[in-house]
Parts: structure tokens; sequence; C-alpha cells
């Protein structure tokens, strides 16, 4: 954080640290993310062995939380299906700013092996994601380093929130798709 | 010669079929048990055709008479559980569905299969009154297939939202869904208009876009992350290793003699 270090002896043994508001709000941010409890399949099992004793999320400063109120991570753990999709986008609606998104394996990337008229064809149609996380099911590692990415994302981030752009994978050019 | 058959869509369907190929069927037998003879016995006229499939009674039924048939299974035979019930889509081949129940008999450790045939359009009688399992299979039942259950407690869709559109069991119906099922959380969460920015689904897991600049790379035609595609060429430079300088021309002339 402290990106001078002040010689204490010449500036009369005041213990001062100078940084940049940016740094010091995503310092706060990235090292208390607060996940919401909110599982959809399978990746739900990994991702609440990585919130317990083994794997250790508290120890990263990352606490589960059953509000979308209180949290500021939103881990789309699993397939998410049509039925669904009206709640998961709700729950993120319902977070408070600042908030970001881990679509968390293959179900959640991009429908999987789920290409059926149930199934959610990635969670990116319906909600702007910061990480995607591969894997069937991924393990509570690859999370863990997830959340690391997503830390390491935050510090890069303005503090404030309109100056980070949201995830926007629409052609630059605005044609439709060409395939090769 | 062999007869030449179109192979530009290979994956998508089969292009060679057995001719001689036989599906092979379950063998069935006549009804021997004392047990499933009392059954048959019980249900007299009712039952049109009985066989055993795997030790396994049965039993074709007049869709009209299910109701009939279950009171009598149950209160007299004594087959107290209704384990599965539900439908199979006929249309294309006989142009009805074949309706199922699945019941058990505890005391006896055997099993009765009734089956019927119902019309498209035409409803079953409900048997909640007899069997309280039959509630959701009957409630799948008509969200899988449309078929509509006479006398239900409560006949909604079960697994499928209320506002679906199609029952996806159905024969016709598309895996990947129809127009409304493809569009169906983009219209709820942000309504239609939102279509062209959100853009239809890729259901197709190996697709490439190359104008995509944020998602792919193009190999000798590079430009910075979520630019504009250009098709202008870049020119492609290799390392010089310890072992091997890429860029040196390696094939040997074998012109050049001492």
């Amino acid at each position: 954080m402290a990106q001078h270090q002040v010689n204490y002896a010449s500036s009369a043994g005041l213990p001062i640290a100078l940084t940049s508001v940016d740094k010091l709000v995503n310092w706060g941010r990235s090292n208390s993310l607060w996940p919401l409890t909110y599982g959809l399949a399978c990746c739900a099992i990994e991702m609440m062995a990585s919130g317990a004793s083994r794997y250790d999320f508290d120890r990263m400063g990352t606490i589960f939380r059953a509000s979308p109120r209180q949290a500021d991570v939103m881990i789309l753990a699993g397939t998410l299906s049509k039925k669904h999709a009206e709640f998961a986008r709700r729950l993120y609606d319902q977070m408070t700013e600042p908030k970001w998104v881990i679509s968390m394996g293959s179900c959640a990337n991009t429908g999987g092996m789920f290409n059926t008229y149930a199934t959610v064809q990635g969670v990116d149609r319906i909600i702007p994601v910061d990480i995607y996380l591969p894997g069937c099911a991924p393990r509570p590692e690859t999370l863990q380093y997830a959340m690391m990415m997503l830390q390491k994302k935050i510090r890069k981030e303005s503090a404030d929130m309109k100056k980070n752009t949201k995830q926007d994978l629409t052609n630059q050019t605005g044609k439709r798709a060409r395939l090769i | 010669m062999r007869k030449y058959v179109p192979k530009n869509n290979v994956q998508g369907k089969a292009y060679y079929t057995d001719r001689f190929w036989v599906s092979p069927r379950v063998p069935r037998t006549e009804v021997k048990d004392a047990h499933f003879s009392n059954v048959i016995d019980a249900l007299g006229d009712l039952a049109k055709e009985h066989y055993v499939e795997i030790g396994q009674l049965v039993v074709h039924i007049d869709a009209a008479t299910n109701f009939e048939v279950m009171t009598i299974l149950k209160e007299v035979c004594g087959y107290k559980q209704c384990s599965e019930q539900s439908a199979v889509d006929y249309l294309a081949k006989d142009g009805n569905f074949e309706l199922f129940w699945q019941l058990l008999n505890y005391d006896e450790a055997k099993r009765v299969r009734v089956v019927t045939r119902l019309e498209q359009g035409m409803a079953i009688e409900s048997i909640v009154p007899l069997f309280k399992s039959a509630n959701f299979a009957e409630r799948e039942m008509f969200d899988m297939f449309g078929i509509k259950v006479n006398n239900h407690p409560f006949l909604k869709r079960i697994l499928m939202p209320d506002d679906w559109e199609g029952h996806p069991l159905l024969k016709t119906y598309p895996l990947f869904g129809d127009e409304k099922a493809s569009w169906y959380e983009v219209d709820k969460i942000f309504g239609k208009e939102y279509r062209d920015i959100i853009g239809p689904e890729n259901r197709d897991p190996g697709k490439v876009d190359i104008e995509d600049t944020k998602r792919f790379a193009r190999i000798g035609y590079e430009v910075p992350f979520g630019t504009e595609y250009s098709e202008e060429e870049q020119e492609i430079e290799y390392s010089e290793t310890a072992l091997v300088n890429y860029n040196k021309k390696a094939s040997k002339t074998l012109d050049e003699r001492k």
C-alpha cells in the first residue's frame, strides 16, 4: 500500500504512509470480499468446501454472507436454468455497489454440457461477469485462485465505480458475428 | 458401387444405417403366476391384453376405465404404491400417446404395469384419490406432454416456468428449444428490445468469430484487445533461442557442394 516509505527519523518520527485514494479504497475492497452463499449445482459443493475449514476462505477475508444486501461478490456456482435466471438477476440487482461476479464452472460459463432448451447458455447473457473460472467442477484451490485474480483485478480498478467499465462482449463493429 | 450420399452434414445426422438391424424385443410370456392370474381374474373384461415381461405383469386397458382399474388393483389385489406414472409420445408413429402406471404390491413383492393409449387432446382421469404420489407425476405429465388430467387437485406446470410455451418431451419439440424458449430469459429480464444487444445464443461450442477481438486472436492478423478487426497482415516474429534460430531458413540446399 505504502508507495512512498517515509523516513521516520527525518520526519520527526511521525508514522506517516502516503498513498492514493484509489489504492487505499481498493486495498479495503479487495481484502474483504464477501461472496453470496448462492449454489446452483454441483459446483456449489466445491464452493462450500472452499469456505470450510480445510481450504478456509476466511483467512483471505472472504466470508460467505447469506444476504445479497451484505455481499459484494456473486459466485454463480453451477447450471443456471432458464426458469431460475430471473431470480439470479434479481439477487444480483439486490447487491449493493461495488459488486463483482465470478462465473464458476463450465455450466455457468457457456452452458457446458447442457446444450438444451432449459439452460442459460452462459450467465454472461444476463449478468456481467468479471472472472470466468473453467472446470467441471473446479477444485477449491481453483476457486481460491479465481478469488485472488479478482482481488488483483480490483486493485487495478478506480475507486470511482462509474469509471470502471463492466464486461461488454458485444462486437466492436456491432455487426453480426462472422464465422470461419 | 456404393450409392453416393452427401456428407456435408455428417456430424449432424447419421449417414450410415444398418438395413438389416432388428431391434431386440423383451420376451413376453403367458401369465402363469398364481398371483398374476388372480389379478387378471379380478380385472375381468377391463384387461384387454395381458402378458408377463421380465417377471412383471403388463395389462392393457381402455383409457376411460383407468380409475376403475386402479381401484380394483389397490382395493382387491393389494397394489398399495404407484411408483411411476408418465406417458410416451407415439404421435408420429400411431397418432396417440401411451400412458403407463407402475404399481407395486409390498406383500407379494410383485409389480404391475398398466398401459393405455390416449388420443391427442383427450384427458385422462386423475388417480390422486387413490395414490397420493400420482399428484406430482400427473403434473409432470401435463408439463412435459400437455396431457390434461380430469379432477386433479392442482394441475399446473411443475418443472418448466408457468409462462413457458410448448411441452418439451414431445418428439416434435426441438432439443435447443423453439424461438420463444431460446429468448426466454432475455425477454423476461430485459425485455424484447434487448434481443439485438445481447444477441442469439451460441449453441455451437466450436464457434470462432474472427471479428470478435475480445474473445479471439487471429495469428498473423493480431490487433490490440477490443479494437477493430483488421485484414492487415502482421509479420510473425520468431524468437531466437540458444539452440535453434527459428528465423533462419531451416531447409538444406543440396546444390551447395564443395
